[in-house]
């Protein structure tokens, strides 16, 4: 053993004499990553050893994988033993007391989003006790999924309370070795999401991470795993709608989605994480593995993501077409500002019979941001009538900003039918002209120019997301015009 | 209303208007008529902001304030109101909330809360009753795929819907039908009032036998050759431009 690795042993080893089994609720990990640090982190999660096996193998493989170069965005090299890979869940202690201490930026921007009071609080991390509504909200919402027999907890909790599930269905979409983030987040993630839907469960509502109570803590590693039985149906909305400032920079996740049997997943994603200031300084970065598979015939996913957060966000939310007539969607809006960078899109394989999937891409660029849609489109040997149709589209504003295609197809059937559109367009100053002269002011003409380009996409979210959505996207493009 | 004292623009380095004067009083019709390229567009999109003119010289009054000290949107709020020569598409952004935005943008401005939702659209739909269009235009994105009528015809409901005070029309008429030209122009008389003004930019006598000017005017090679009553419109339509021409050299 290296002098280093000995040093770094001694140290973890202290910080466990000063207590993190002892004191289980208040520590935090010091930087680090090796085997024993996993180790640990599974042994204060209490998890079973499968999972901790599962753990050290993703791990020894992650050791052996190379940083992927091939996106086209740039940032400095992340040193993996400077980040903590366990940090215990705030105690409401430790919050702002009240809104007036929280930074008052973060305020407007929730004012902007029209976010109710207390909601606000609740993502700003204010200690409450129980005020108001949203503990009974949880409570009644707990009840009623339970009598539909709905599974929605933690992924911590799913460990213990489900564990055949988690064993039957974790990583049999992404696996523990498939690509470096992806082995990475498998051998530490911290928590996250798990939902399952039974047989023919239509679930009576839609499931957010808004009322998952320790959402808002679930880090950087966070794991979601969604399986949807025979005949089901679920709608699943992720998101923070308003930044969160967070002094972590790393943010990789990775979201399975397991559809059985003409079940149906509707996954809709509005990320706004901080997305570093005006210089480029600051900001997340945005590194998720999301795949679904349809398993079974007729299944049916859709992701529809709204992306206007993060210094760059690097994601493809992809479906695996097993399933013959299985359907699988992707609809995307990816805002870039100022010095923001966006490589996202999607990948579909056509594997089944019949298999057809859509996919809608909006890229707007502004400032100096850098937006480019990668996607794939995969027909295997036995996809007999795949069909796939894409349409990607760039928005231009100013001269600074770029925008990227690389659609990549390849058919090993020759029954397929594939269709690409793409565009890219400026917004035109008649365009401005046009909605000003009418009383509407430069930035209001901006966002709804720009809205009416994510129509398209934003017709896919629920309600109430698409009004989130609309204002994020103006905020997003403040100062952006004139 | 206003008043346009000798006004010179150009665009990237070439005088297009040299040395225009036109007053327009509250209530009057004032017709503007004159051969391709004389500059009939470039005055009106001057006059409502548009950018890319430099004015060298003159100055426009509207109300007794400076209208170049304005800004596009102050203009619209103040009751500037362009009906385009061609209206511009706005992909994925419904007629109606285009309508809604532009009319509380106005409100706004004179201090009035919103319109409720309920009042608004009945109004709209009234208005679109005036002028025979269908109601599904409500949710149809802003002149995407309208035919060339139907967009002039949007541009007058959205005239009929806001109230300006200053309402300047470039060739309102132009590919529109008989039919649409008479609703048209029905639309157009119906907002008459002492208050508000019109300026029609119009290539065809036609429309000056439905909305009835006050005062014509000619317009060539950037100046106001020639004004008169509603019979130089007439006298215009059968001698021609060249005749506009000949005064001019003589
Ligand atoms: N942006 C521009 N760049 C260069 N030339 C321009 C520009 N805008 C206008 N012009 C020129 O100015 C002149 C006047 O144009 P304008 O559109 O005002 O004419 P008009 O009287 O409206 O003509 P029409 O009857 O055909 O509509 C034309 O010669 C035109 O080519
Ligand atoms: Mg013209």
């Amino acid at each position: 053993m290296s002098a280093s690795n000995e040093n770094l042993k001694d140290m973890i080893g202290q910080e466990y004499k000063d207590g993190f089994v002892t004191d289980i609720e208040s520590e935090s990990f010091p930087p680090g990553l090796n085997e024993d640090v996993i180790r640990a982190l599974s042994a204060k999660k209490e998890e079973p050893e499968f999972l901790l096996e599962w753990r050290l193998e993703a791990y020894r493989h992650w050791l052996t994988m190379e940083h992927p170069e091939w996106s086209f965005v740039e940032f400095p090299k992340i040193d993996f033993q400077d980040i903590s890979y366990y940090s215990a869940p705030k105690s409401m202690d430790d919050g702002p007391k009240s809104l007036d201490e929280v930074d008052p930026e973060l305020i407007s921007t929730y004012n902007k989003l029209g976010i109710p009071l207390e909601e606000q609080m609740r993502l700003a991390g204010v200690a409450v006790d129980a005020v108001f509504d949203s503990v009974s909200v949880a409570t009644t919402f707990k009840d009623k999924l339970a009598e539909a027999g709905v599974i929605f907890c933690s992924f911590s909790e799913a460990v213990k309370e489900h564990p055949e599930l988690i064993k039957q269905y974790l990583g049999t979409v992404v696996s523990q070795f498939d690509n470096f983030y992806a082995a990475l987040n498998a051998a530490v993630f911290s928590d996250g999401s798990f939902v399952y839907i039974p047989k023919g469960v239509r679930c009576p509502m839609e499931l957010s991470t808004y009322f998952r109570i320790n959402a808002a803590n679930t880090g950087q590693f966070e794991r979601t795993l969604i399986v949807a039985d025979e005949g089901s149906h679920v709608s699943y909305l992720e998101g923070c709608t308003a930044p969160m400032r967070d002094e972590n920079q790393l943010h990789a996740a990775v979201v399975e989605l397991v559809i059985l049997k003409d079940a149906e997943i509707k996954y809709s994603t509005v990320q706004n994480w901080y997305p570093g200031d005006e210089n480029g300084l600051g900001g997340i970065y945005n590194f998720v593995t999301k795949r679904a598979e349809c398993r079974e015939e007729n299944a049916k996913v859709s992701w529809t993501q709204v992306e206007t957060g993060s210094a760059i966000t690097w994601k493809y939310p992809s479906v695996v077409l097993k399933g013959d007539n299985s359907i699988g969607e992707f609809y995307s809006v990816a805002l870039t500002n100022n010095y923001q960078q966006a490589d996202t899109g999607t990948k579909m394989m056509h594997i089944g019979k019949n298999t057809s999937s859509t996919i809608i891409s909006k890229g707007i660029s502004a400032g100096h941001g850098q937006n480019t849609y990668r996607g794939l489109v995969k027909v295997g040997r036995n996809a007999e009538n795949a069909r796939n149709y894409t349409q990607c589209d760039s928005l231009l504003m100013g001269d600074q900003c770029g925008a990227h295609t690389f659609p990549y197809i390849e058919t090993k059937h020759p029954s397929a039918t594939i269709e690409h559109e793409a565009s890219t367009s400026k917004i035109s100053e008649d365009q401005l002209f046009y909605c000003m002269q009418r009383g509407i002011s430069a930035e209001d003409a901006v966002s709804m120019i720009v809205n009416g380009f994510c129509k398209e996409v934003f017709k896919e979210l629920p309600m109430e997301f698409a009004v989130e959505a609309q204002a994020l996207l103006g905020i997003s493009l403040e100062g952006s015009v004139g | 209303m206003l008043k346009v004292e000798n006004l010179h623009v150009s665009v990237e380095g070439k005088e297009i208007l040299k040395g225009i004067n036109l007053e327009i009083g509250a209530g009057e019709v004032h017709a503007i008529m004159g051969p391709n390229g004389s500059g009939k567009s470039t005055l009106s999109y001057v006059l409502s902001g548009r950018e890319g003119y430099d004015i060298t010289e003159g100055r426009v009054l509207f109300n007794g304030k400076d209208l170049f000290e304005m800004s596009v949107e102050e203009r619209a709020w103040a009751g500037v109101f362009l009906a385009f020569q061609y209206p511009v598409e706005v992909p994925g952004v419904s007629n109606i909330y285009f309508l809604k935005a532009a009319l509380n943008g106005i409100r706004k401005f004179q201090g009035l809360d919103e319109l409720d939702a309920m009042d608004f659209i009945s109004m709209v739909k009234n208005k679109m009753k005036d002028l025979d269009m269908d109601e599904k235009f409500l949710y149809r994105a802003v002149n995407e795929g309208f035919s060339g009528g139907e967009k002039k015809r949007n541009e007058i409901l959205q005239m009929s819907v806001l109230e300006p005070t200053l309402c300047l029309l470039d060739e309102t008429d132009s590919g529109l039908d008989i039919d649409a030209l008479q609703i048209v122009a029905k639309g157009v008389n119906r907002l008459r009032d002492p208050k508000r003004s019109f300026v029609l930019v119009t290539h065809y006598q036609r429309l000056l036998d439905y909305i009835k000017p006050d005062y014509v005017h000619v317009l060539a090679h950037g100046k106001v050759v020639k004004s008169g009553g509603p019979e130089l419109a007439l006298e215009l339509e059968e001698k021609g431009y060249a005749w506009v021409d000949e005064k001019i050299a003589s």
